[in-house]
């Protein structure tokens, strides 16, 4: 099969650009980052998506899903990284939906995707405990109590977690903070009494929270997946993540490009258009190099998991490894060759520095992936 | 079963039954390959049988038109053929330059007879073509070349020295820009012309690289008769006198093309991996970590970098499939597998450390990894330098001003 977008992709494409472009451009992005709603996103706009069938874009059609897969999650994503979208597709419709689709029961499907696919129900994923990824290094405790289990702990950089109705909180049942076995996921009512949330906005204004549980009861019903064995999920939740992500980045790296590449053939110093001085030429034909390189890798991974999902997990990294560079590469090029109004607020370049590095840290750096793979190439 | 699947079952078929295990071994160093010519001699017997089998189906050359001794494939069907070779791991049946560089020229610029003459007969294997473009003066700045080539009525007369002739030595004929003009603009006075190395007057002199003994000459012609034509409609000249500029670079194109999709990290280092490679070199930490950690960190990155590489081959190449052309981006595949190709034999001489450093009272060995490393500089010089792709990339994909 060609490693390209086929006719369907290519028309969504199309549709999310037009759409994006008109009512959820970079200035819209700009009304909410200085508007400050304390939902950090317009729901309106969220539930326009949800009526186009973006909320569930992976959700099978028989819950209420359009059934576009990854790569359709992908192209999405990487029009919202172009237009600097503002929206809880990333955490709901990607990692809440991927987390109920592939690992829930029957019940749980049933509960939960056709909420996510209307709009109606905002979820987000706890993984993360301090300041750099690590999902392994998980001391929140889930510790068993009767039927059920009691849940205690902090977790850090929850995407939308101030927002979300129900929490996915990967938790210990057993075993050693840094081991694999012994975690197991929770899927909570995130308004519970004993779940403190404090939102803390990011410096890409993206949307996070703080969340610490003391004492919450669970029962059995609530684990999604397997009991101690929640690693295994988690790390599929996370490889649709981080290939999702690397389409955002992927986005927005190539925008920033585009109108990097625009301004060089715009600005005048010296006499001449400033993208004559091959001192900058060879700069971006380095960069536009690498970008084709970044987006093989993202499209292959999206790829691949809709293809097999399980085996995703290497090409995930890949992209995202790829991806992290890349993208950091091109908008920090992309202030250098706007002089001094890249620093500007008033010029869009800076915000897309600042949304590439939180995606960037997110789920893993490019430091975090390549040494995933020589892990798991045995070295 | 679509067409195209159908055609897969064939082929894989057909690989099974007629590619000889011996020749399924990945081999894709220089000296692997079978390269055909007049001076060629099968290295093996097998070598010879798979060429042999490969012919009779058009093989050797699977898009090109089958009265050129091609299978008439598609693209699409040559990426299948291709993908179902490299999956048992087989050699090709034949390399050389005119497979990659002048067919592909002379298929868009040439008379039929002279595509009779000269397709078929690399098609075949029987003639062995070597590139006559790069003069003392005329590097980057190709167009500045000063071979002089006259008109004396029934023939052409040159004179003039080429130099970096891949193989001049053991090729049979050379593909050659010569100046027809001298005071038109230097683009418009440039021709292309096809030249027996028999000739008299033709005389080469290899020279010594930094790795030691190398296929590179210098080619010098000294009062060169060549025909007008070699038969009629079969003229020496390809194109039109003095729009040689056109044809050398179309065929510029497909040479970065073909240097663009090598595959950087397993050819330079066998289809082990590098990291698995370091790890018995050099062993592990009890993490399970190579035990150096920077090397570990500059291993992963040239192998995640040469799995995007890889698939952004695939993916420009489907995308030139579909009807949208690889054209300039064909540049950004020469810089790429370019680059790669050096961090790859770097990386290598690194993981064994001064053992690769010995050489021994023989000199560099040709064929070791220090022959390799030292080789691998030239890769992002010869086809134009790296700096000539990035100008390439700069004007005709993204579109920037010129000075
Ligand atoms: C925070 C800040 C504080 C400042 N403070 C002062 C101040 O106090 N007083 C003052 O007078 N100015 C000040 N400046 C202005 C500063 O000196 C200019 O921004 C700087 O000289 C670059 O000019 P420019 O912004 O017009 O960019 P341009 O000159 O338009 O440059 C755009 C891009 O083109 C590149 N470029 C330009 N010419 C060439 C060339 N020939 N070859 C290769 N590349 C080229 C540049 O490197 C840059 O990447 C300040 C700027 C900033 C950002
Ligand atoms: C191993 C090997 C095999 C070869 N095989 C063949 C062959 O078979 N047939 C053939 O015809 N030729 C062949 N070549 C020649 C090859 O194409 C030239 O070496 C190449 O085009 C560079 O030319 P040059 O060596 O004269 O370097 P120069 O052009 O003198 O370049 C010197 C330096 O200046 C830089 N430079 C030049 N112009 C610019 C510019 N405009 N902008 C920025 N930087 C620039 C270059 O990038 C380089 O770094 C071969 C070369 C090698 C090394």
């Amino acid at each position: 099969m060609p490693l390209l977008l086929n006719e369907e992709q290519e028309m969504l494409q199309d549709a999310a650009n037009g759409f994006l472009t008109e009512k959820a451009p970079v200035a819209a992005f700009r009304k909410v980052r200085d508007n400050k709603p304390a939902d950090g996103f317009c729901r309106e706009l969220w539930l326009e998506m949800a009526q186009m069938g973006w909320a569930g874009i992976i959700v099978d059609e028989e819950h209420g899903g359009s059934g576009f897969g990854y790569v359709g999650a992908g192209v999405l994503a990487e029009q919202m990284g172009r237009n600097l979208t503002a929206s809880p597709f990333f955490a709901t419709s990607v990692l809440g939906a991927t987390a109920i689709q592939k690992y829930g029961t029957k019940k749980q499907k049933d509960n939960n995707l056709a909420a996510i696919s209307s709009g109606e129900m905002l979820f987000a994923l706890a993984v993360d405990e301090g300041p750099r990824h690590n999902p392994a290094r998980i001391k929140f405790l889930a510790k068993a109590a009767g039927n059920g289990f009691v849940l205690s702990g902090t977790k850090t950089f929850v995407i939308d977690g101030h927002v979300a109705d129900k929490l996915i909180i990967a938790a210990r049942t057993s075993g050693a903070e840094g081991d694999i076995l012994g975690i197991t996921l929770f899927l909570v009512d995130a308004d519970a009494p004993d779940i403190m949330r404090e939102h803390t906005p990011m410096v890409d204004s993206r949307n996070a929270a703080n969340i610490s549980v003391d004492g919450l009861e669970v029962t059995g019903d609530d684990i999604l997946g397997e009991l101690g064995g929640g690693y295994g999920a988690l790390e599929g939740i996370l490889s649709a993540g981080r290939a999702v992500l690397s389409a955002e980045m992927s986005g927005s790296a190539q925008q920033v490009f585009e109108v990097t590449t625009d301004y060089l053939k715009e600005r005048e110093q010296f006499g001449q258009k400033i993208g004559s001085f091959q001192g900058l030429q060879h700069r971006a034909a380095h960069l536009a190099t690498e970008i084709e390189m970044m987006k093989s890798a993202v499209l292959k991974s999206l790829k691949d998991l809709d293809q097999d999902f399980e085996n995703a997990g290497m090409t995930c990294s890949l992209a995202k490894a790829k991806t992290g560079q890349i993208a950091q590469l091109a908008t920090k090029e992309a202030i250098q060759m706007h002089g001094g109004i890249g620093v500007t607020d008033e010029y869009d370049v800076g915000l897309y520095f600042k949304r590439v590095h939180v995606a960037q840290q997110m789920f893993g750096d490019a430091g975090f992936h390549s040494d995933r793979w020589a892990k798991n190439s045995g070295f | 079963m679509s067409d195209l699947e159908k055609f897969r079952a064939e082929v894989r078929t057909w690989l099974d039954e007629n590619c000889p295990v011996e020749m399924r071994d990945g081999d894709i160093t220089a000296e692997g390959q079978c390269w055909g010519g007049r001076q060629w001699e099968f290295q093996s017997e097998v070598q010879k049988i798979w060429f042999e089998r490969a012919l009779t189906k058009g093989y050797t050359v699977p898009t090109w038109p089958k009265e050129y001794g091609g299978a008439g494939l598609s693209g699409e069907e040559a990426k299948i053929l291709d993908e179902e070779r490299q999956a048992i791991n087989a050699r090709k049946p034949l390399s050389n330059f005119g497979i990659s560089m002048l067919g592909p020229a002379l298929l868009a610029y040439g008379t039929h007879e002279q595509k009779q003459q000269h397709l078929t007969g690399i098609a075949r294997g029987e003639i062995r073509w070597c590139q006559g473009y790069s003069e003392p003066g005329a590097g980057s700045d190709l167009a500045s070349l000063k071979a002089k080539c006259e008109d004396k009525g029934d023939h052409w007369l040159i004179n003039g020295q080429k130099i970096w002739t891949s193989n001049a030595d053991i090729s049979d004929w050379i593909f050659c820009l010569v100046r027809t003009d001298f005071d038109a603009p230097k683009h418009q006075g440039i021709t292309f012309i096809l030249i027996d190395m028999a000739s008299e007057g033709i005389s080469v002199k290899p020279i010594v690289l930094i790795s030691g003994h190398s296929p590179f000459c210098e080619t010098f012609f000294d009062n060169v008769k060549v025909p007008k034509s070699y038969g009629e409609g079969n003229a020496s000249v390809v194109g039109e006198i003095n729009r040689g500029w056109d044809v050398a670079k179309n065929l510029l194109v497909h040479e970065r093309g073909m240097l663009g999709t090598m595959s950087p990290l397993r050819g330079t280092t066998g289809p082990e991996n590098l990291g698995k490679f370091a790890a018995e070199q050099i062993g592990l930490d009890a993490a399970g970590r190579l035990d150096d950690p920077a090397l570990r960190q500059s291993i992963a990155q040239a192998e995640l970098d040469n799995w995007a590489y890889n698939l952004t081959v695939e993916r420009l190449t489907d995308e030139a499939n579909a009807g949208n052309g690889l054209g300039a981006k064909s540049s950004m595949l020469k810089y790429a597998a370019s680059e790669l190709t050096k961090r790859g034999t770097e990386l290598r001489m690194d993981i064994e450390g001064t053992t690769a450093a010995t050489i021994g009272d023989d000199g560099i060995e040709y064929g070791s990894l220090a022959n390799n490393w030292l080789y691998n500089r030239a890769y992002s010089i010869l086809g134009g330098t790296t700096e000539v792709q990035f100008n390439i990339i700069s004007k005709r994909v993204l579109g920037l001003p010129s000075q």
